[in-house]
């Protein structure tokens, strides 16, 4: 513990510290790293081996091997595609081989392959020379540098857009050094050849000259950029080395490394807020930690390493172990410096003397307390803790912070909560059995989230539940997540049976929140596992989630009966769009006759979009009041009478066949009344067409065409009330009081006398009127003379039939004037009530 | 329905919220589409959009021109087209025959389709199959509920019935179940929700459906009971005549959206247009009254009015002057909205003193106590042979069909014979849909229907199957009305005086003939706490009842206020 400065370094005024990781549990024979192809994911990631890609014959392939960070081995294969340039991971830990044919294959962590895409036709030929992949903002790019010369890029593979950057001018066979930056939301590449170096963009090349990198230096053999794509180091051939921004614009400094051999590898150490910016550079024995101050760091290196380039440091591994070297951040700084006085030290020191029973922890506490430092104090504990990758050292730095804790008011304890559950998850995963050395500084910059998808690529599903629990994240993005990817990884498992891995699938996830298992079917579909498929759609709750996956299998008939079940009628309609195209007609027409809500639904757009098809339909079904009733709507489209009629005339077919006569002979009717409108419009140009019986009497009557209203009466049989009242109303509104009275007098009337009363008024003729008055049934009286407004007439009817509700009626109508009338009423009504 | 004057009712939840959102939604979608732009509004939304954003608001938001949709070709001059539909076909194939005018007039513009309150896939599958897709860009604007008054909010959805219960197309179930879904999350949990109707249920189930797809809070509820009933379980109500004066005031002015447009024969000068609702103090008064009633309590308005103006008399300077300022304006007001109601309620006793509406209202009553069926089947002859008028003819022959539970044969078919005289063959169809709707039926003889019945019986097997007889619940439906209105006691004796004045029960809206079905449900419901006792009841009504505890009574919404 006293001994946490022993492996700082000075670094002008910041200190360098190299902390052990891992020793490393793979076995790699005597070759070692040497003669392999490398690639270390960031953040932690897996390590891909590809060992001696030189090696091409059929009988000893090159071989693949995939790695934990920790060196334990998940997968190892021999290579049988094409020779491979480069390997690289994306920021989803897929693993890509760019091969020497510029096509690029994608396994995934577990060494399946996944997909492949080719850098472009014209590389077929001139051979990728070198490869890079790069990670931006965009996501995962490659770019290679052709046998001709010319550089392609790749942005996002998984948006595939390959772009062929301008020429280089000189250039011949690969530039002596280049890499891909990302600026300003443009991705370009940079590169030396022989003493120049150039810009290459989208559209130009330019040649380009970094400030204060003067010709006497050399030329670039080496360049590496920082892990935010912030500043660039150059190496020249002369050992100097030049540090500026990545745009070219400012020097930071050049130091002269006294070395002329190109370093292995060189890659820029720093973290947010450094002090002291450095670039570490890697000899075959030697390793080089040069500050932008000038000063340097050397390590001697006996076995070949690889340096891994990390938001906050530099990871070194080699055959036996892996290292992280870092900038000691400032608040490890003040607390571990030797006499520091920081209150954070001092805090720490007050808990150790405190732990010996020393009355010393009060000294150091009140002096803390007399800077009023105690929470700035406990501040720097839990950060500091946060920085310290052994465990011991966490706890002793959080115990003196919770000790420090206890003499503050009103502080929240949010923050030391949180780090203590973040650092225990975080030792989780450090772990060598789950491999993923992640300084509490890189987990902030990656996330939660991310986090937990990376220990489900790894399939360690229950560290990732257990972690979504332990830190209370809602179950829709947490738990839940994590079971969607168990199952669907579940379903691939090829040697268990469907009916195992639905029970399996079914006891695990149960309802939890958000799992869909119509998206884990959809998995199992993708695998082939139709069966499967179909018994895990069983599961899902929402019929509405089935139904794309059931098409999809061609599952139709269950796609429809599902959707209908849903009650999602957009959902119902896309079905029975599909079925439309997919089905003849006829298993069509029979699939929809068993689900009537579909069926509905169609005939519903079939009436708005088809009208044929809406007819097939009917006939289908044998439904011929249906196809009447269509044939009947059909009619009045037509506009010439023949077609019009011949139309109508199906339509009674088909009401014969639905055994419907009254509607069959309503519609002859029609036809023989449309025939009869149209002889008399040719005859007399009466404008009969189109109107109904009654309307067309009506019309004949004022025309005064009384022998067709004649023919029209005895032809369709009509009522004679109805006859009764046509003439009457002719009569009245044509002033013919003489004719009425003849025809009131022809028979007796069917509709009785008040009518005739009722029309006259009408016209306002009164003495007309009073003609039908008398002959008005006697219950009917009172009303008749009220019409005409007969008021004496009205009471002397109403006391005869003694009708107490009539008596009443009439009073209600009788003004102040009427005086004498309403004593006669109001003793006829006492009189009638007496009795 | 409207305003309860009980002292001990609740407070009303807030409806103005639901306009403010409709507004700010409508907005938005409005900005979505920079730049002028022309505004098409389908016919029947153009009411209910005056209610949430007036012209100005469209103004302000680069609306131009405003037109009404009308099926015919544009004459728009502006390079921005808007149109603001319900999502029918046929409204989606206009939009398609003007966009591809344009096109082969060589003519570019930028069509937007904004759907309310949703978009159909069928709607969308026109703009594709129309080779439109890409041109015409599409939204939603999710205006589910306009609130008519403080407490009736209202889909205005007319075609909901006659697609659901004709059609069999159940395209709306799930916007009303997003309906209820919208009041859940504005003002909370609903702690109980009632419901009779196959409709209903799906329209419940299509809700939690929605509910459970995202996480809830727990938080105050403003809505205590929620109701939902099919339209199908009570007919009779809709189909009586109106007494009340709001009620006559929608027969003979319409009322639409909350507003009605007095013609010129109730207002000296050209229409008014005037908005019903209780904000309107003399109209909040008597809408809910009897006729009868109204104009006395009118004539005791105008005078009070007049002893508020005679106050002016021996008044001093100062008095005068916050007389003026304070009192005026609102007795000028008053003022004219008596006068207003008063020339209304003119015309209606013009028409409905008449001799003609005191017999179908006599007729209707006997049709509803199950009197003198033949002189009433006379009467409706008579009715449709003068052609009084063709809606009240039909409306009826349903009543009788229903109280009756279906026409006999003979009967049957000489009235729909005389129909046809009088209006033409055409109705062939209505009668078909009517017969479908189970609104006009003939009286089955018992086999047939029992045929039915087993027909149905043998496809409950599978799950489908309650939706499946769903689709021949209309045929096999017996409406039952007499069993109901004897166990539910809806027709009140009728050797009783009724009194108008102080109602005791329900029957008043009906001068005292009839309660209506769905607002007897309620209360007996209510004062039972769920369906138990009323098992009876819910089997004549064709059952599909469910009473849901813990999640959500007191407004019903109403899909359909008559």
């Amino acid at each position: 513990m006293s001994f946490i400065t022993a492996n700082w370094n000075p670094l002008g005024d910041a200190f360098y510290r190299k902390t052990e990781l891992y020793d490393m549990c793979w076995n790699l024979r005597d070759s070692g790293l040497r003669d392999s192809l490398v690639a270390a994911a960031h953040y932690g990631g897996p390590i891909a081996l590809l060992r001696e890609p030189q090696r091409r014959s059929p009988s000893s392939r090159p071989q693949l091997e995939i790695y934990l960070a920790s060196g334990i081995s998940i997968t190892s294969f021999p290579w049988k595609s094409g020779p491979v340039v480069h390997i690289g991971w994306t920021v989803t830990d897929e693993l890509l081989c760019v091969q020497e044919d510029g096509s690029v294959l994608i396994y995934n962590l577990f060494g399946s392959f996944k997909r492949h895409f080719s850098m472009g036709q014209e590389v077929v030929q001139s051979q990728v020379l070198e490869a890079k992949v790069f990670h931006s903002p965009y996501g995962t790019g490659v770019a290679i540098v052709t046998g001709s010369s010319r550089f392609t890029l790749a942005t996002n593979i998984d948006d595939l857009k390959l772009r062929r950057l301008p020429e280089v001018p000189g250039l011949h066979g690969k530039p002596s050094s280049w890499l891909v930056l990302t600026q300003d939301r443009q991705t370009k590449v940079i590169l030396s050849n022989g003493p120049e170096m150039f810009v290459l963009d989208n559209t130009s090349c330019t040649p380009v000259c970094p400030p204060g990198l003067s010709p006497q230096y050399g030329s670039v053999v080496h360049m590496c950029v920082s892990f935010s794509y912030k500043y660039l180091s150059l190496f020249t051939d002369t050992g100097h080395l030049w540090t500026g921004s990545s745009n070219l614009q400012d020097k930071l400094s050049i130091v002269d490394t006294k070395k002329k051999t190109t370093p292995n590898q060189m890659v820029w150490c720093c973290r947010p807020q450094s002090q002291q910016l450095s670039v570490v550079l890697m000899w075959d024995r030697l390793l080089l930690v040069a500050g932008i101050c000038g000063d340097t760091i050397q390590f001697p290196v006996d076995d070949p390493c690889v340096l891994v380039g990390e938001l906050d440091g530099v990871r070194i591994i080699n055959s036996t172990n892996q290292d992280l070297l870092q900038e000691v951040p400032l608040v490890c700084q003040d607390i571990f410096k030797i006499a520091s006085m920081a209150p954070g030290a001092l805090l720490l020191e007050a808990h150790r003397e405190y732990e010996k029973s020393s009355q010393k922890a009060d000294e150091y506490l009140r002096e803390i307390k007399e800077q009023s430092m105690l929470g700035e104090a406990v501040r720097q504990c839990v950060e500091a803790a946060a920085h310290e990758y052994d465990a011991n050292t966490q706890k002793s730095l959080l115990r003196a912070a919770s000790f420090g804790k206890c003499f503050l008011v009103d502080f929240s304890p949010d923050q030391f909560v949180t780090m203590c559950r973040e650092l225990r998850v975080l030792n989780t995963v450090r772990d060598g059995a789950v491999g993923l050395p992640l300084t509490h500084t890189q987990f902030k910059q990656l996330t939660l989230q991310v986090l937990i998808d990376r220990l489900v690529y790894r399939q360690f599903y229950p560290l990732a539940i257990e972690i979504c629990r332990y830190l209370k994240i809602p179950d829709y993005q947490g738990v839940s997540r994590v079971l969607k990817h168990w199952a669907s990884c579940k379903v691939q498992q090829k040697d268990l049976s469907d009916e195992a891995i639905a029970r399996a699938v079914c006891v695990k996830v149960g309802d939890a929140p958000g799992v869909s298992y119509s998206d884990i079917a959809a998995k199992a579909y993708e695998c082939g596992r139709t069966e499967l498929a179909i018994k895990l759609l069983d599961f899902e709750a929402r019929s509405g989630e089935q139904v794309p996956l059931l098409l999809k299998m061609k599952r139709s008939q269950l796609a429809l009966s599902k959707a209908v079940e849903s009650g999602d009628t957009d959902l119902v309609y896309t079905v029975v769009t599909y079925l439309k195209n997919e089905l003849n007609r006829g298993d069509f027409f029979m699939m929809l006759r068993n689900q009537p809500v579909a069926q509905s639904l169609y005939r519903q757009f079939c009436k708005l979009q088809e009208q044929e098809t809406l007819k097939d339909l009917y006939n289908q079904d044998d439904d011929h009041q249906e196809l009447a009733n269509y044939y009947i709507t059909a009619s009045y489209r037509e506009k010439r009478l023949e077609t019009r009629l011949s139309v109508l005339q199906k339509a009674v077919d088909e009401f014969n066949k639905a055994k419907n006569e009254f509607a069959a002979k309503a519609t002859e009717e029609e036809m023989r009344l449309l025939r009869f409108q149209r002889k008399l419009d040719d005859e007399k140009g009466a404008g009969l067409l189109g109107l109904s019986l009654q309307e067309t009497m009506e019309v004949l009557l004022s025309l005064g065409l009384h022998k067709h209203t004649e023919q029209l009466y005895r032809d369709f049989r009509l009522p004679d009330k109805r006859y009764w009242w046509l003439k009457l109303k002719s009569m009245a509104e044509k002033h013919e009081w003489e004719e009425l009275e003849k025809f009131s007098k022809s028979k007796k009337s069917p509709i009785g006398y008040l009518a005739f009363v009722d029309v006259c008024m009408k016209s306002n003729n009164k003495s007309e009127a009073r003609k039908y008055v008398s002959k008005v049934t006697p219950e009917q009286k009172v009303r008749a003379h009220m019409v005409i407004g007969d008021l004496e007439g009205a009471a002397d009817a109403a006391i005869e039939r003694r009708n107490d509700s009539e008596m009443g009626a009439v009073l209600s109508r009788c003004s102040t004037a009427d005086c004498l009338l309403i004593d006669r009423l109001n003793r006829a009504r006492v009189s009638a009530s007496k009795k | 329905m409207a305003h309860s004057a009980r002292r001990d009712s609740p407070k009303l939840p807030d409806f103005s919220l639901l306009k403010r959102l409709a507004k700010d939604q409508l907005v938005y979608l409005l900005e979505q589409l920079p730049g002028k732009k022309d505004l098409f509004i389908e016919a029947d939304l153009m009411s209910p959009l005056d209610r949430i954003a007036n012209v100005s608001t469209l103004k302000q938001h680069e609306v131009d021109k405003l037109y009404k949709v009308e099926y015919k070709p544009i004459v728009s001059t502006s390079d921005q087209l808007c149109f603001l539909i319900r999502p029918r076909i046929k409204t989606v194939k206009w939009i398609c025959d003007v966009a591809n005018a344009d096109k082969a007039a060589g003519r570019f513009r930028r069509y937007k389709i904004i759907f309310t309150p949703q978009k159909f896939y069928a709607c969308e599958s026109v703009l594709e199959e129309q080779g439109l897709f890409g041109d015409v860009t599409t939204d939603e604007w999710s205006f589910y509920l306009l609130p008519l008054d403080d407490d009736i909010i209202s889909m205005e959805l007319p075609e909901f019935f006659r697609d659901n219960f004709l059609a069999g197309d159940q395209r709306w179930v799930r916007t009303a179940g997003s309906t209820l879904h919208l009041l859940h999350s504005i003002y909370g949990p609903f702690s109980k929700i009632y419901g009779i109707g196959r409709c209903s249920k799906m329209v419940y189930e299509s809700w939690r459906e929605q509910v459970e797809e995202e996480e809830t809070k727990a938080r105050q509820a403003e809505i205590g009971n929620v109701f939902l009933i099919d339209r199908d379980v009570d007919f009779v109500t809709p189909l009586c005549s109106q007494v009340v004066y709001e009620g006559l005031v929608d027969d003979i002015f319409k009322i639409k959206c909350g507003c009605v447009g007095f013609g010129t024969d109730a207002t000296s000068d050209k229409n008014v247009k005037v908005m019903l609702n209780s904000q309107d103090k003399v109209f909040n008064e008597i809408r809910n009254e009897h006729f009868s009633n109204v104009f006395g309590f009118l004539s005791q308005k105008a005078r009070n009015l007049q002893t508020a103006y005679d106050k002016r008399r021996g008044m001093d300077i100062k008095q005068m002057k916050t007389f003026v300022s304070e009192e005026l304006k609102g007795l000028k007001q008053e003022h004219r909205l008596l006068s207003l109601h008063i020339s209304a309620s003119e015309t209606i006793m013009k028409k409905k003193t008449k001799q003609d509406f005191q017999e179908m209202l006599k007729t209707e009553h006997s049709l509803l106590e199950g009197f003198e069926i033949r002189e009433c089947i006379s009467f409706i002859e008579e009715h449709i042979i003068r052609l009084v008028s063709m809606i009240e003819s039909l409306r009826l022959l349903c009543l009788l069909s229903i109280t009756e539970n279906g026409l006999l044969p003979k009967d049957y078919r000489s009235l729909k014979a005389l129909f046809l005289q009088s209006y033409g063959v055409e109705h062939l169809l209505t009668f078909a849909n009517l017969k479908q709707l189970g609104l006009l039926v003939e009286q089955q003889p018992g086999e047939t229907l029992t045929a039915m019945e087993s027909k149905v019986g043998k496809l409950v097997n599978d799950k489908t199957a309650g939706k499946l007889t769903d689709a021949f619940s209309s045929l096999a439906k017996k409406s039952n009305f007499r069993a109901l209105s004897r166990k539910l006691n809806l027709v009140p004796k009728s050797d009783e005086e009724y009194n108008l004045r102080v109602p005791r029960d329900m029957a008043y809206i009906f001068s005292g003939a009839y309660i209506p079905l769905s607002c007897k449900l309620i209360e007996q419901v209510l004062e039972r706490g769920g369906w138990t006792g009323l098992e009876e009841v819910t089997r004549l009504l064709n059952g599909h009842e469910f009473s849901v505890t813990g999640l959500l009574i007191r407004r019903y919404i109403c899909r359909e206020i008559k």
